[in-house]
This record gives structure tokens, C-alpha cells and sequence, in this order.
């Protein structure tokens, strides 16, 4: 069963497949939300690499950039390109029809991803990209085998070639049993200032995925304090009538 | 018209004026004092019993937030996913109205669990409270009915999934069972035709039957009277005013009570809504947060954890058709738990041995199956799906043998209770 829908997932849906797809191990993202110059930084990267083929129907650039801590003069000089404006939200321009000529699928739209996938999945996947000349694009990714998504970063990180570790299958295929990652090419980050890179992207991602977890969680606090005391108070009259039942 | 006298007298004023005024015209002192002031529940009643009027409270709280939902959500295929986001990011506080709805949803499966739960520890479905018990069991089935249209409406991929999944159960009756899918949709598939149904259902149609039946449900408990920890019918022994003697007044006793607990529930709900409003994929799980793909199932699906303990009933039985006719049988058994029990006591501080074995296997089989049906079902977990249902069943099947050999306690004329 799992395998039939990881190959419905490879042929329908490339960066958006089943979180166990593949069985790829999934590294800790550790973002922060409350980090705002990550976020700041990972807005930047968004825009300047995602937001050409993906969508965040949903985020609004002025609300947004409220939250991450910017004026709308600082979003309009360095975040928007397009003659947008700060209240609208961030649409692309690629047709669907094109998108679908071009890659095999349309890029999804990413408001939801860090949600619906979890961060973690996101910070492997970006990451887990290799070079597979077998491939159209030219590029594989463990997390999801036959991804339609090309190495967007690898002027960033390089290019990775993936080692085996498993025998050759009946089919004369090793890339069952995933080893390791070996540098190729190196890019212009270390791995170090790469993994940086897209904890940073995929903070903002988590941000994007629920905005009002900033306030969410802020507010918790004095309401949660306010119903203590409420408690203690209804407590403490429920004593007093209760003295009367013997 | 004696008491309406007396009112106007003591308070004297306009407000005893237009009380009388009403009283006249409508029996307001008289349903307060019938229904709250006047009725006596027992005093011996424990930690169980905040459960009733915590799932009123609940269905209120659902009710206000569904309708501030309703202003801005938008019942179509092509709209509806988005119009979820839009509550979520753009409507004031619609984050904050959203999950109150959603972590409603669960919170009001959890306390109605919990209530039915003390209905089988004290025996409160017995004589003379069966009705009560089965206007009650009416309205888990209501409960049922909108957790599962409610549960289309965000058109999220698990949404439609869950959806389709339910929907071809239905697809087991036999003859009929085609037609009756297409029936409930609306259309060959899970369609926009199907959302605007639910969205009906959900929005109207259910939530008024509830209410009627939850009015139902007061009035026949005011009817016969509070059950209690100890069993003992507390109208037995009354003093020489008619008052039971083991019988305080609802209010002020239980309503200052009560508080507490609504206090205590929302301390609970709030740490949820602000801090694990996902409840770890549990309340809202991560595939709903895709738009519903009619072409990509996602990898697990699964209903909400409240159905769970019946899916895992249904999964444990390799043909579907008895499956879905076992699950239901499993939901139903319920409303025949009054002529199940043939036991002469009423509580668990009274029943025998065989009766508290049986009631707490089934609460770890219904526990259970409810985990296992979050899982993939693998060979061991359908084995041990399959060892639960038995457990399940074997508490309702042989009920009437082990309730009336069991050896039960004697029990007391009056209640139990330790003023504090």
C-alpha cells in the first residue's frame, strides 16, 4: 500500500508527498518564531526563491511584515518586487497551465506546508537534494524520490552526490539503503551557513503556516492567570454555601 | 398566585412588580423555583457529576462560535478551504473562534464520555431514569451526526477523506447500498453538492434537534430526580416539608459548584485552544491543512479520535459489510443497557466483583480500540482489535448473567456523605 502511494504521490504531487514517503529520516528543524531577525532573513529567502514558482495565497505582505518586525516602507523597498500592493497577499504570476507544461505539476502553494507537512520535513527536504543525471531536472531528493522540484539552492549549497550503502536489487538498482551525502561541487555557504540558510526559510515557513501563533501564545498567558483566580474565587464561595450542608 | 404575591411583598419595588407582572402572564417564578431553586438534587453528588452541566456549557459555547463562524465561512468546494484561512488570519480574533470550535468539537466528545462513563459506575440509567438514559444516548447519536457533517465543512484533504470513508459504510446495506451513498452525497462522489448539505445539516438542522432533545433530556431528569454515587433514591425519605432530607437545593449548591468546574474545564480548554490547538495532530490533524484533492488520498487515514474505538471495531472484522453492521451494533448496544441489568444495586459501591471486572475491561477496551484505531492496521494490532471487541462486547451480551449472580452489597437508606 505504501508503496503504491508513494509512486501516486512521485507521479501527482512532487513536493508535497507523505511525510513517511521514502522513509527518509527527518532532521530537527529547531526554528524559533519568536526570532524575528530569522524571520526577517527567511522572508528575504522566501521571496527571492520560492515566491517565483510558489504561492502563499494566504499571507498578507502588510500583516506579515508587522509580525516579522518591519515597516511597510522596509517590505515595499526589499521584500515586494512585483506591483503589488502591502495589503494584498503573495499570489504569483505563473499560469497554472504553464507551471504544469513546465515542471509536471504546479508548484504548491506554501501557506500551509510547514502545518500540513511539519517543519522538520521541510528542513530535510531542503536539504536532501542530489545530483541524478537520470533524472529531466537533473536533480533527486531523498525525502521525496523523483521530485518534479529542481535544486532551487544549489548555487547555496552545491551539488551533493548521494551514496548507497544497500547491494543492487534485482533490478540492479542501490538506491534502496541511503548512506550519505558527499559534497561534489561546493557551493558558495559552508553546511554549516546552508543548514542556517533554510532553518531560517523554514522559520518563516512555520510563521506563514499560522500567523496568529505569535499572539496565540502571548495571550494565553493573562487568560489563563485570570481563570486561576476566577477558579480560586468560585472555589472559595462554593466553601461558604457549603458550610450550611451537613 | 400565592407565591407571586409573596414575591411582589418582599421585594416590594418595580423589579417585584414586573416579576409579578410576568408571573401573571408566563410561570417564571414558578419554572425557576420548579427547575432550580426548588429542585432538590442529593447532596452526595462527586466529582462525575460536574460532567452534565459541563457539556451544557459546551454546547453553548459551540453554538456562539459556530454562528460567529458561520459569518464568515463560505460553504462551497471552491471557496471553502480559503474561507477557513481568511477566519484564521484576517477575521478579528477568528484564530481565537475557530479553535474554540474545533477544541469544542473534542472537549464536548470528552465530557459526554466522561458523563455516560458515571452513568455505568452509578447505575443512572436504571429504573426510573431509562428514558432519561435514552433521550440521553439520542443525543450522543445528534453529537455523533454533527462531529461528522462539521468535520467536512474546512473541505481539508483528510476532510473529504474521513468523508468519503463514513459515507461508504453506508455502501454495506445491502440492495440499497449504492443508492443510499449517492443519496447521502447528493452526487456520485464527495461533491460541493455534498458540502452545502453538510454545511445544512450541521448548521441547522442538527444543532435544533439537540437542542430540543437536551430540553428533553433536563426535563425528564427534574422529572425523576438526580441519581447519586450511592444509588439511593433520595424522594424515599423525605422530612415533613416533602423535602427529600438527603436533598439540597440546585441553586445555590450546585450552581456555585458548578462553577468551579466550568472554572476548572476552561482552565483545561484554554491551555489547548493557546498552546496545543492541533493537540499534536489529534484535534486537527496535518493533512487538513491541504485543500481536499479528490486525486491523492493522504497516506493514513483515520477518523477523529472520538470515532476511533467503533473504526477499530470496524477494521477488526474482515468483511466489511459485518464490520460496519458490528460497529453499529457497538454504538447502539447502549440504549439497552437498562434491560441489560438485571442488578439490584445501582452503584459500583454496592455491585459485586464480576460487575466492576467487567465495567473496567470494557472502559480499557474502549480506551484501547480507540488508540488502536489512530494506527495502521498491522497484524498485531488487528489481533488486538480483535480481542477488545470481544472485551466490549462481553460487557453488553452477558450483562444480564453476571449483574444478576453477582454478589452485591448491602445499601444504605440514606445517602453517604462527610460535610467538609
Amino acid at each position: 500500500m505504501r508503496t503504491k502511494l508513494l509512486v501516486l504521490a512521485a507521479a501527482l504531487a512532487p513536493a508535497a508527498a507523505f511525510a513517511a514517503g521514502g522513509g527518509a529520516h527527518l532532521d530537527a528543524a529547531n526554528v524559533d518564531v519568536t526570532n524575528q531577525a530569522s524571520l526577517q532573513r527567511g522572508a528575504a529567502n522566501f521571496v527571492n526563491y520560492c515566491l517565483g514558482c510558489h504561492s502563499a495565497q494566504y499571507v498578507r505582505y502588510n500583516r506579515m511584515a508587522a509580525d516579522i518586525g518591519i515597516t511597510e516602507q522596509q517590505l515595499i523597498d526589499n521584500l515586494m518586487f512585483t506591483t503589488d500592493s502591502p495589503h494584498q497577499t503573495m499570489r504569483i504570476g505563473i499560469n497554472a497551465e504553464d507551471a504544469k507544461r513546465w515542471f509536471g505539476v504546479v508548484p504548491p502553494d506554501l501557506s500551509l506546508i510547514a502545518r500540513s507537512r511539519g517543519a522538520d520535513y521541510v528542513y530535510t527536504f531542503l536539504r536532501s537534494f542530489y545530483a541524478d543525471p537520470a533524472k529531466a531536472s537533473g536533480w533527486n531528493n531523498t525525502v521525496l524520490p523523483g521530485t518534479a522540484m529542481p535544486h532551487v539552492l544549489w548555487e547555496q549549497q552545491g551539488i551533493q552526490e548521494a551514496v548507497w550503502a544497500g547491494e543492487p536489487n534485482a533490478a540492479g538498482d542501490v538506491r534502496h539503503e541511503f548512506k550519505e551525502f558527499r559534497i561534489a561541487t561546493p557551493g558558495t555557504m559552508s553546511p554549516e551557513e546552508y543548514d542556517a540558510f533554510v532553518r531560517d526559510t523554514v522559520n518563516f515557513l512555520v510563521y506563514i503556516g499560522e500567523p496568529a501563533q505569535l499572539q496565540r501564545r502571548a495571550l494565553g498567558v493573562p487568560v489563563i492567570a485570570f481563570l486561576v483566580f476566577f477558579t480560586l474565587l468560585a472555589y472559595a464561595m462554593k466553601k461558604e454555601y457549603w458550610k450550611d450542608v451537613k | 398566585m400565592g407565591s407571586t404575591s409573596q414575591t411582589a411583598k418582599a421585594g416590594g419595588g418595580r423589579l417585584a412588580a414586573l416579576t409579578t407582572w410576568i408571573d401573571d402572564r408566563f410561570p417564571m417564578t414558578r419554572m425557576w423555583k420548579e427547575q432550580v431553586s426548588e429542585y432538590y438534587a442529593p447532596k452526595n453528588m462527586n466529582f462525575w457529576y460536574f460532567f452534565g452541566s459541563l457539556a451544557l456549557f459546551v454546547m453553548v459555547l459551540q453554538i456562539v462560535t459556530g454562528i460567529f463562524l458561520t459569518m464568515s465561512y463560505k460553504p462551497s468546494a471552491a471557496d471553502a478551504f480559503g474561507s477557513v484561512e481568511y477566519i484564521m488570519r484576517d477575521v478579528e480574533w477568528g484564530w481565537l473562534i475557530r479553535y474554540m470550535h474545533s477544541t469544542g468539537a473534542s472537549a464536548f466528545f470528552v465530557v459526554v464520555y466522561l458523563h455516560m462513563f458515571r452513568a455505568l459506575l452509578y447505575g443512572s440509567y436504571q429504573k426510573p431514569r431509562e428514558l432519561l438514559w435514552i433521550v440521553g444516548m439520542l443525543i450522543y447519536f445528534v453529537l455523533m451526526g454533527l462531529a461528522f457533517f462539521g468535520y467536512l465543512l474546512p473541505w481539508g484533504n483528510m476532510s473529504y477523506w474521513g468523508a468519503q470513508v463514513i459515507v461508504s459504510l453506508f455502501g454495506a446495506v445491502p440492495v440499497v447500498g449504492d443508492s443510499l451513498m449517492e443519496w447521502i452525497r447528493g452526487d456520485y462522489y464527495i461533491s460541493d453538492i455534498t458540502l452545502n448539505r453538510f454545511f445544512a445539516l450541521h448548521v441547522i438542522a442538527l444543532p435544533l434537534v439537540l437542542v430540543f432533545l437536551v430540553i428533553a433530556h433536563l426535563i425528564a431528569l427534574h422529572e425523576v430526580g438526580s441519581n447519586n454515587p450511592d444509588g439511593v433514591e433520595i424522594k424515599k425519605v423525605k422530612g415533613p416539608d416533602g423535602i427529600p432530607l438527603d436533598g439540597i437545593p440546585f441553586h445555590p449548591y450546585y450552581t456555585v459548584k458548578d462553577i468551579v468546574g466550568v472554572g476548572v474545564f476552561l482552565i483545561i480548554f484554554s491551555l489547548v485552544i493557546f498552546y496545543a490547538p492541533t493537540m499534536g495532530g489529534l484535534f486537527l490533524e496535518a493533512p487538513n491543512f491541504e485543500p481536499a484533492d479528490p486525486l491523492r488520498t493522504p497516506e493514513h487515514i483515520a477518523p477523529v479520535w472520538y470515532f476511533t474505538p467503533f473504526y477499530a471495531i470496524l477494521r477488526a472484522v474482515p468483511s466489511k459489510s459485518m464490520g460496519a453492521l458490528l460497529m453499529g451494533v457497538a454504538v447502539v448496544l447502549f440504549v439497552f443497557l437498562p434491560w441489560l441489568d438485571r442488578g439490584k444495586v445501582k452503584s459500583i459501591r454496592y455491585r459485586g466483583p464480576l460487575f466492576k471486572f467487567f465495567l473496567f475491561s470494557f472502559a480499557l477496551a474502549f480506551v484501547v480500540l480507540g488508540w488502536l484505531g489512530l494506527q495502521p492496521a498491522t497484524p498485531l494490532f488487528t489481533n488486538l482489535a480483535r480481542f477488545f471487541t470481544v472485551v466490549y462486547f462481553a460487557f453488553f451480551l452477558l450483562m444480564p448473567w453476571y449483574s444478576s449472580i453477582d454478589k452485591t452489597k448491602p445499601v444504605p437508606t440514606r445517602v453517604t456523605y462527610h460535610a467538609h
